[in-house]
């Protein structure tokens, strides 16, 4: 189901030591240090005493090339500021924001005038379109900002709708148009100037449980073709593990933690992270890959499953079967053995508090 | 919280005392009873003079934009007066259909169709060409000043109060200073109706592109958009909406301006119209014409309005040329249609003068016959009113008490038993926990037995200063007594109060009346539609057209006035009412009918009390209209300030006139920011959303 795992390491966008900080004099608390300090903790009380609101505290990740990059937290944890600091909507206090090594912000008003119309594509939470504007004149209108004629942006805006299933939808007005139908307005006049990097501020959040669903799939389905470098904001976990190659989960400003869905299932950095993770379906997220069991010797009755069987399914026979099933990877590879033990041990990680594991 | 209770009944029972000593003394020390002519400073001689200067050195100036602005004003009367009347009144029907669908445009056609059978065109279309050329330029003005406030914060606390000036500014005071420099003609009621009009457009620019979704600004940012790019192509059209109701405002001022501007004479449009048979007690006539007014009001705001409401709408655009553009096709093709017809056929080009109808001397007659059958009655109406509310308030009980008038006469121990009654009263409520409450049956006792003109001004100007202290702050509490001072400085004081008591009378019986209505409509559906299309159109209508009916019936006085102004202050405080009752948090009610709240509960002590920081805004907005309405009273024989304004205006006098005007001002302010104070401090702490 995922389109792109986390195996391609160019850097697209990276985001170092980044702040924001809103007060009387937010500049005073970086002079010289490019939002370099050794203790960012500290650091962000001494402003906050100082009464000054702390947005984003030292925040640092990479986007690689065709990847979706999740950023998860609940509302005030800074998520949608620091995306808005990657596209400049918002001029961060401190720190880089490089795009394909350049530093986004010593770029003049003009340059990023530029970046932005051909680089960049953003989708808003509550869909951010112009309403007076039709379906087709609103994918075209960044085509239009750039001063290109009618003919061809009407062609390249065709094009889009088609890829985001609104086709018969040109004439109508934004108010004509349900939610779901409305973001995928958003989306595709996002995608019109054919950007490299993708931002999704909760592109989700304000549509139907059952409609976010089916956008979700709709969004992955677009991504396989498109391969684009994305930062998804979202507060939803769920909808983060569904599509996330990669995620960072924020709190009070700052990153707490940053990895796979599954890294962070097994291993989450803090009590915090706990707190999501351990609501998790396990069994729908675990693949046969993460319970293997070190030291288990192979037989040839045990049966072979590939590296990305879930869990839920090898659940059978792992039961049955306390010698485990060999799991290879997508070339025929051996990788090791999956045991009902492994199981016990990848889910222990993931859900035992210190004195538990103690006693074990 | 109690002890700070206390210290402020403190306060208020020290200004009793001091007001009492006031009253006590005012006999002995004659300054305290009326400030000496002496100390008056000569404020209106330097102002005439300043005005002498500027007209003598400047003029030239002044008059060269005059004699421009006058070409475009002839050039569009010219045309409006030359076209075949049909031709024009089937552009103004399209431009109706357009606006609204082919309802508004058949009334469009009847009021049309009501001014050529009267015999009125020529001043309509006389009227509408100054409005025709003062809503553009106001609109212009008003945007250009209500962009600038909203990308410059420094500059919106610049512009905001000189709209407040321009708009509490009595009408007729700033005809004075036009007058003075721009001389006699057209261009005066051009120039008022323009600074009159424009304040509403630059609030709602404001407001309209202030209220754009930041994502919708963020998008199109993201886009790519330069500056002018995200201003023209997304403020705008985003907020166009808004900046449609601000066109629709702005008409609305113009117009009335226009016509009130007619007073300065030599338009020959339906205000003067309106006016010179008032002035001739040809009530029938000038009700023909007042009709005439209120038609062209009404066709213009429900046009404008329209626009607004339909700027949401956008048609698609797979349609062909002609249908796209169906209201400009329609347009020119009608028009060069009944332009020809109207070679061939007379009728259609000049509405013959033996068709038009007049029912003028009938409907004179009529009045004639029911004022004198009903004499008895209108006079009675008119006594009771003037002897038990208005002379009381105006000269006190002492005064308004005599066996001519209540029957009896004041004497000593009825003074007494009177005080013994109203102090009881106050205490009994102070007993009950309602200290103020017992503070405000104090006061109100002592300004109705002396009556406003009888308090002695350093008394009234305390009790007024300490109340806008305790309701908005030092700064406010400063302000006022400043204000008020510069009224006492100037000599108008007297005056002051005598339109103060006829203006708080007037504004009393409509916000108790009107508040009365509202909550009666906002539980009864049936009431409410019957009473939208009253309030709308007592709302639209310029403020001359509803003396006529009044002075028609109860001649030249007080008391038409009295009525004008009520039934001009009444429309905010029956809407205020209704739409704070509709709209209270419907959680709030259902946990209230669920506790077993009866009906009379619910209002008392559920409702209204949660709805009374909406009610606290309509009655500032009864006050605002009801001195908006007072100023037009002069005309029909007041004795406040306004009546000076007016007569400033008449003789030219612009320091005296001005003088008066900026007293209003002065009132009108610092009611406006009281009553908002309040209703501001009540809503926060109600946790209710601010508006």
């Amino acid at each position: 189901m995922k389109t792109q795992r986390g195996d391609h390491n160019e850097i697209k966008l990276s985001c170092r030591n980044v702040w924001k900080i809103y007060g009387a004099q937010p500049g005073q608390f970086f002079e010289g240090t490019q939002g370099h300090v050794a203790d960012a903790g500290q650091h962000a009380d001494t402003i906050r005493k100082a009464d000054h609101i702390v947005a984003n505290a030292d925040v640092s990740f990479d986007v690689h090339v065709g990847e979706i990059f999740v950023i998860m937290g609940l509302s005030g944890s800074g998520k949608s500021t620091i995306v808005r600091c990657l596209s400049r909507l918002v001029e961060p206090t401190a720190g880089e924001v490089l795009l394909d090594g350049e530093d986004l912000l010593k770029k003049s008003n003009e340059e990023l005038i530029d970046i932005r119309r051909h680089k960049m594509g953003m989708v808003f939470q509550s869909f951010g379109l112009m309403p007076h504007l039709n379906v087709i004149d609103n994918i075209a209108f960044p085509l239009k900002l750039q001063g290109i004629d009618e003919a061809e942006r009407y062609a390249q805006a065709e094009r889009v709708i088609e890829l985001v299933g609104l086709e018969g939808r040109e004439n109508n007005f934004p108010k004509e148009l349900s939610g779901g139908q409305q973001q995928r307005v958003g989306i595709a006049r996002s995608l019109a100037v054919e950007p490299d990097v993708w931002f999704l501020d909760e592109p989700f959040s304000a549509l139907d449980p059952l409609i976010r669903k089916q956008m979700q799939d709709e969004f992955l389905r677009i991504q396989s073709k498109l391969h684009k470098s994305i930062v998804f904001i979202t507060h939803d976990f769920q909808e983060a593990l569904r599509i996330a190659d990669r995620m960072a989960i924020m709190r009070d400003g700052a990153v707490v933690q940053i990895g796979r869905p599954i890294d962070l299932i097994l291993n989450p950095a803090d009590d915090y992270v706990r707190e999501f993770t351990q609501d998790v379906p396990w069994e729908r997220i675990l693949r046969a890959e993460d319970i293997l069991e070190d030291g288990v010797s192979q037989s040839a009755d045990q049966g072979r499953v590939s590296e990305g069987t879930l869990v839920e399914t090898l659940l059978p026979r792992l039961a049955g079967n306390d010698g485990g099933v060999v799991v290879e990877a997508s070339d025929g590879t051996t990788l090791g053995v999956a045991t009902a033990r492994g199981l016990a041990a990848a889910l222990a990680a993931g859900c035992a508090t210190d004195s538990s594991v103690q006693e074990g | 919280m109690r002890f700070n209770l206390t210290r402020n009944d403190l306060h208020w029972l020290g200004v009793i005392c001091v007001t009492l000593i006031c009253l006590a003394l005012q006999g002995e020390l004659t300054w305290m009873a009326k400030y000496p002519k002496d100390l008056i400073l000569p404020i209106s001689d330097w102002l005439n003079a300043i005005m002498d200067w500027v007209v003598t050195y400047l003029g030239w100036f002044f008059l060269g934009i005059s004699w421009l602005l006058e070409w475009p004003i002839k050039a569009v009367r010219f045309v409006l007066n030359a076209l075949p009347w049909s031709v024009t009144a089937f552009l103004f029907c399209t431009v109706a259909w357009a606006a609204s669908g082919w309802k508004l445009a058949a009334f469009t056609l009847l009021a049309l169709l009501y001014m050529l059978v009267i015999g009125y065109w020529s001043e309509s279309m006389n009227t509408l060409s100054l409005v025709a050329i003062s809503v553009p330029l106001a609109i212009l003005v008003g945007f250009i000043f209500g962009v600038w406030g909203f990308f410059s914060n420094r500059a919106e606390r610049a512009i905001m109060p000189m709209l407040d000036v321009l708009q509490t500014v009595p009408s007729f005071a700033y005809l004075l200073p036009i007058l003075m420099l721009f001389g006699f003609g057209t261009v005066v009621g051009l120039i008022a109706s323009v600074l009159y009009s424009f304040p509403p457009m630059v609030r709602n620019t404001i407001v309209g592109l202030r209220g754009v979704s930041p994502e919708v600004i963020e998008s199109g940012l993201m886009s790519g958009a330069t500056p002018a790019q995200l201003f023209w192509q997304v403020r705008v059209p985003s907020s166009l909406r808004q900046l449609l109701l601000g066109v629709n405002q702005a008409t609305m001022a113009s117009l009335s301006m226009v016509i009130i501007a007619s007073i300065i004479g030599g338009t020959a449009d339906i205000g003067w119209e309106v006016l010179s048979t008032i002035r001739k007690a040809q009530f029938g006539e000038s009700l023909l014409a007042g009709i005439v007014i209120a038609l062209m009001a009404m066709v213009i705001d429900r046009v404008t309005a329209g626009l607004a409401a339909r700027s949401g709408d956008y048609d698609p655009d797979d349609k062909s040329f002609a249908q796209r553009h169906r209201y400009w096709v329609v347009a020119l093709l009608g028009a060069v249609l009944f332009f020809v017809l109207a070679q061939i056929i007379g009728i259609l080009n000049e509405w013959p003068r033996n068709w038009e109808i007049s029912p003028a001397r009938a409907m004179n007659e009529g009045l004639t016959y029911l004022v004198v059958n009903f004499r008895d009655q209108i006079e009675t109406i008119k006594k009771l009113a003037f002897f038990f509310v208005m002379l009381p308030t105006k000269i006190g009980l002492q005064g308004a008490v005599s066996p001519f008038t209540w029957g009896f006469e004041l004497t000593l121990p009825i003074k007494i038993a009177y005080a013994a009654v109203m102090f009881a009263l106050a205490v009994w409520a102070a007993s009950r926990g309602r200290a103020k409450t017992g503070i405000a049956i104090l006061l109100f006792a002592i300004v109705i037995y002396f009556g406003l003109t009888g308090m002695p001004w350093p008394a009234l100007l305390l009790i007024c200063a300490i109340a806008a202290w305790k309701i908005g702050g030092r700064a406010l509490g400063l302000g006022t007594a400043l204000g008020l001072g510069f009224i006492v400085v100037t000599g108008i004081w007297p005056e002051a109060m005598l339109s103060v008591y006829l203006c708080g009378i007037a504004v009393l019986i409509s916000f108790t009346l009107g508040t009365a209505i509202g909550i009666w409509a906002a539980h009864n559906d049936t009431v409410s539609t019957i009473i939208r299309p009253f309030n709308d159109t007592l709302q639209t209508m310029p403020l001359f057209v509803l003396l006529i009916p009044f002075v028609m019936i109860f001649k030249i006085g007080e008391f038409t006035a009295l009525l004008a102004i009520i039934a001009y202050a009444i429309v905010p405080a029956i809407r205020y009412a209704e739409h704070g009752l509709r709209s209270l948090p419907e959680n709030v009610i259902e946990a209230a009918t669920m506790i077993g709240a009866t009906n009379r509960q619910m209002l008392w002590q559920v409702k209204i009390p949660l709805a009374l920081p909406v009610m606290m805004l309509g009655l500032n907005q009864t006050i605002m209209y009801g001195i908006a309405m007072l100023v037009i009273a002069a005309l029909v024989g007041t004795n406040g300030l306004e009546q000076i304004v007016y007569i400033g205006l008449s003789d030219g006098d612009f320091g005296v006139g001005i003088i008066a005007g900026i007293g209003m001002a002065i009132i009108a302010i610092i009611t406006d920011r009281m009553t908002h104070a309040w209703s501001r401090r009540r809503q926060e702490e109600l946790g209710l959303g601010v508006e």
